[in-house]
């Protein structure tokens, strides 16, 4: 396996339209000629199965809720964004490139991220052209807010919903394409394996969720928008139907899989409540630019919140961190969390939680200000928690969030896989070792709009149109594994249900491969997927049959894939030996206990290939580098404290 | 705290249903009605019966997908709130509580609670879109919108599009589903270009998928989950008649014309 990033040779800010200027072109009256499948219909998905549909492509595209629209990009709340600087406060595409790859603490690929960031601005156009009504000013023109780990306002926002506005901009753009009939549109439709004809992906095998029915599609190119893996954690704020099993059958056909160590775990999240908690809710970051986040000094105390006065108060972030107090990003506000609680200061139901307390900010700014600001997140929080948060501190708490890993994709964004390409949060691009926030629907975006559909061109164009349909042998074959396998999920009949199952291998990664992670931990996580994978196969009880909507088994067929992936997690967590963004290894920290990168042995991606075995006993995965290059931003050490 | 169920299960669209009588015991008060239905359907699983289908994913309040009538009311007796964001501490220790699909006649039932709520994609792709192309476009400051403005169209385009207004309805209607759509785009300068077309096309849809027409009853307001006003209908009402009140269509498609 060979990784060319094919990042082109160029001065970084003419990379992408030099690159654009060159790839080669399918011209309009051969794009009828070319069937592209799309599946996922989240930002990445419906982006680019719009964008390609209105190019004039056939496209047959894929989702597995009732309704493209319902995709988990939905559930973003604050915002996107965009080097406009319209705040006039210093803001360029230069700015955001930098503060994208010093969030992401040097493991992700310049290229990419200068071309995020240099697409950025064009994405809100395009937004609002298609009526995305984002937040304005009095004047009317757009308005920003300030979000983790950067010193500008740059991001565009509806209210605590501009995912859900971006997504329906994107669905209004993909509904606008099936109604002109240049794409098919299959609800209730789950991808269950890749086909590979003569080394290129050719197409898939899907299951209606309704019917049962298995059913093959060809196409000269295939298209993950898939999203990320954090259900691998059991509880996380993704919806319960994201799962890895697009990415992960894809990487059983010859797509390697990049950093799948990193995942973000966030820090504003409402704590756990009980045993049947099902997913945990993110409130958005949005919320640190106004709560001030503390834990009372003395471990246990018990007093309410509002009875300890200010001295007892431990504002553990701003003390540690005096630049960017409570806006610094992600992983360390998550970090620093997870620290004081073990140390005893944790408030609520088994001490894992911190309080983000308004009260400051409403005596400084008014109720009306902060109430226009979060309304809608209080309200919220309100409703889960039972309690108000205008007159007790929110208690929060980190949770897994976000997949910075993913399929490895070249420049083009396609994947080891001829054909295959991966967009969105399925693919490992941009965010390195750690996503800023407001900046997964930029990507998503970004992708789906405007890289995609330019760069899909030039493969195409390399290849005859249409040679390949279902008839051709390979499909057959992977139909009759996909069913195979359906029948040996339900005729185990076991005494464990995938729900059981799928909580214990979540507890077992937060506490092996969560917030920090350690040599030994992670070995022993290890052994512990490697049994739990043969309670899965020998004590597993799906009920119902394969001929009927059965979310029981829609449920097994995911974990399945969960228990593989998760052994290739821990390995590459165990692999990469230094701290480095979401990625904290308890041997690689300095004296003041902060991550300790090891650029001389780990400035790399992590490729793995898959080699082969049963899904019981695994062949070891074999490991590919790509070099990571630092011209247009030399390497320095993440700092947020000066 | 304990619960009696009653739930409707029916094995596909072309069986009839039943309610059938559950117990589930151990809910605590921060559990949430989903969680109750996943606790349950733990317990049926483990006697190896099948377990209750229903949709829901982001469990957050935002997607749409879950849909349930509990005790005769869309998403329960919260107000403001999908079926997902409903707690149990609404309801008191032993209580009953009936939970049903969605009843509409366009939403036919595919498995106990969960139906076919497609027609709703379909009035969409009858003209909910501005039609834009992906590539440049103008800076959107060259075109400055009134905040007020701007909130309504949020506040229209707050729609989750989970139908809970066409289950509440004693019509069945889409009013509040669609209008929400049109007045969203409509309110909005990009969107005028189509507005009227929109409204007549989409209007057209939604009665062609066989949704009731309005009669004012304001439920469909009552049970929205994002507390969407019926002002919207009033607005599509007048947007569909000066629509109907004749427009030159004999000259769309001659711009493409060679």
């Amino acid at each position: 396996m060979q990784l060319d990033s094919k990042a082109p040779e160029a001065p970084i800010e003419e990379m992408w339209t030099t690159h654009r200027e060159h790839l080669r072109l399918v011209g309009p009256h051969n794009r009828p000629k070319y069937r592209i499948l799309v599946v996922g219909t989240g930002l990445a998905g419906a982006s680019a199965a719009a964008s390609l549909g209105a190019m004039g492509y056939p496209v047959e595209c894929f989702c597995f809720q009732d309704s493209p629209r319902r995709a988990h990009s939905i559930a973003a709340q604050g915002g996107i964004n965009a080097a406009k600087d319209y705040r006039n406060d210093g803001d360029s595409v230069y700015r955001l490139f930098y503060d994208t790859q010093k969030g992401g603490d040097f493991r992700a690929r310049e290229a990419n991220v200068y071309r995020l960031a240099e697409l950025s601005a064009e994405i809100i156009d395009q937004a609002v052209a298609q009526g995305v009504p984002f937040a304005r000013e009095y004047g009317g023109l757009l308005a920003n807010r300030s979000f983790g780990g950067v010193l500008v306002e740059r991001t565009f926002y509806c209210r605590g919903e501009t995912g859900q506005q971006l997504l329906l901009g994107a669905c209004s753009a993909l509904a606008r394409e099936i109604s002109a009939g240049s794409v098919r549109m299959h609800t209730r439709t789950e991808l269950l394996d890749v086909v590979v004809v003569d080394g290129r992906a050719r197409g898939i095998v899907v299951r209606d969720l309704v019917s049962g029915r298995i059913q093959s599609f060809a196409g000269d190119a295939v298209v993950l928008a898939t999203g990320g893996y954090s259900n691998v954690f059991y509880l996380s704020t993704n919806a319960k139907g994201c799962n890895v099993t697009a990415t992960w059958r894809a990487h059983k056909r010859g797509a390697a899989f990049a950093n799948p160590c990193f995942s973000q775990i966030h820090p504003t999240c409402i704590p756990i409540s009980g045993e049947h908690q099902s997913k945990l809710t993110l409130m958005s970051e949005s919320l640190r630019n106004d709560g001030r986040i503390w834990v009372p000094k003395t471990p246990g105390d018990s007093r309410a919140p509002n009875d300890i006065p200010e001295d007892d108060r431990y504002y553990y972030l701003e003390e540690r961190y005096p630049r960017f107090g409570n806006l610094v990003p992600r992983d360390v506000a998550s970090r620093n969390a997870t620290d004081v609680c073990d140390g005893g200061r944790g408030v609520g139901p088994g001490g894992r939680g911190v309080y983000l307390d308004f009260r400051d900010a409403i005596s400084e700014h008014g109720a009306a200000t902060i109430e226009s600001r979060y309304e809608n997140l209080f309200e919220m929080y309100e409703r889960i928690t039972g309690e108000n948060p205008w007159k007790t501190p929110m208690r929060i708490y980190p949770a897994p969030h976000y997949a910075m890993g993913g399929l490895w994709v070249d420049y083009d964004l396609m994947t080891t896989l001829p054909g295959l390409f991966a967009v969105g949060e399925a693919n490992f691009s941009d965010h390195g070792a750690n996503r800023l926030g407001a900046s997964s629907l930029m990507q998503c975006l970004a992708d789906g709009y405007f890289i995609l559909p330019v760069t899909i061109g030039d493969y195409l164009s390399r290849h005859p149109a249409g040679d390949v349909d279902t008839d051709h042998a390979a499909f057959a074959d992977v139909e009759l594994e996909v069913r195979t396998r359906i029948e040996t999920l339900l005729g185990i009949q076991g005494d464990r249900t995938a729900h059981s199952l799928h909580g214990e291998l979540g507890r077992l990664m937060w506490n092996h491969c969560g917030i920090s992670r350690n040599a030994g931990g992670l070995q022993e996580g290890i052994a512990g997927i490697s049994e739990l994978r043969e309670a899965f196969w020998s004590r597993l009880r799906v009920t119902g049959n394969g001929r009927q909507l059965n979310q029981a088994l829609e449920h097994a067929g995911r974990l399945a894939d969960f228990l593989e992936f998760a052994e290739l997690m821990c390995l590459d967590a165990l692999e990469r030996d230094e701290s480095c963004g979401c990625h904290f290894r308890e041997e690689d920290q300095t004296s003041e206990g902060e991550a300790l990168r090891d650029d001389a042995h780990f400035a790399h991606v992590a490729a793995w290939e898959y080699t082969g075995g049963t899904p019981e006993r695994p062949e070891p995965p074999r490991l590919h580098k790509e070099p990571l290059d630092f011209h247009a931003l030399p390497l320095a050490q993440r700092n947020y404290k000066t | 705290m304990r619960y009696a169920l009653r739930v409707w299960r029916q094995e596909s669209a072309e069986v009839a249903g039943r309610f059938v009588r559950y117990e589930v015991d151990g809910i605590s008060a921060d559990t949430s009605f989903l969680e109750m239905m996943d606790a349950l359907n733990e317990s049926l699983a483990e006697r190896g019966e099948d377990p209750i289908a229903f949709d829901s994913d982001c469990r957050e309040g935002i997607c749409g997908m879950c849909s349930m009538m509990i005790d005769g009311q869309a998403h329960g007796p919260a107000t403001g709130a999908t079926t997902c964001q409903l707690y149990m501490r609404r309801f008191e220790d032993g209580a009953e509580i009936t939970v049903e699909p969605w009843r509409a006649r366009p939403f036919p039932v595919l498995r106990d609670l969960v139906v076919d709520r497609s027609a709703l994609d379909r009035i969409l792709q009858s003209g909910g879109y501005i039609a834009v192309h992906s590539g440049p476009k103008p800076d959107p400051n060259a075109m400055p919108i009134e905040p007020e403005t701007a909130e309504q169209a949020l506040d229209a385009a707050a729609c989750i599009g989970c139908g809970a207004c066409v289950a509440a309805c004693p019509n069945g209607a889409a009013m509040l589903f669609t209008a929400a759509k049109i007045s969203h785009l409509g309110l909005l300068p990009q969107g005028q270009a189509q507005r009227y077309e929109r409204a007549r096309e989409m209007v057209a849809t939604m009665e062609s998928e066989g949704f009731g027409s309005c009669r004012n009853y304001g439920e469909c307001e009552a049970a929205c989950p994002k507390e969407i006003g019926i002002q919207f209908i009033g607005r599509m009402n007048r947007d569909f008649l000066r629509a109907s009140l004749g427009m030159p269509r004999a000259r769309r498609g001659k711009m493409g014309a060679q």
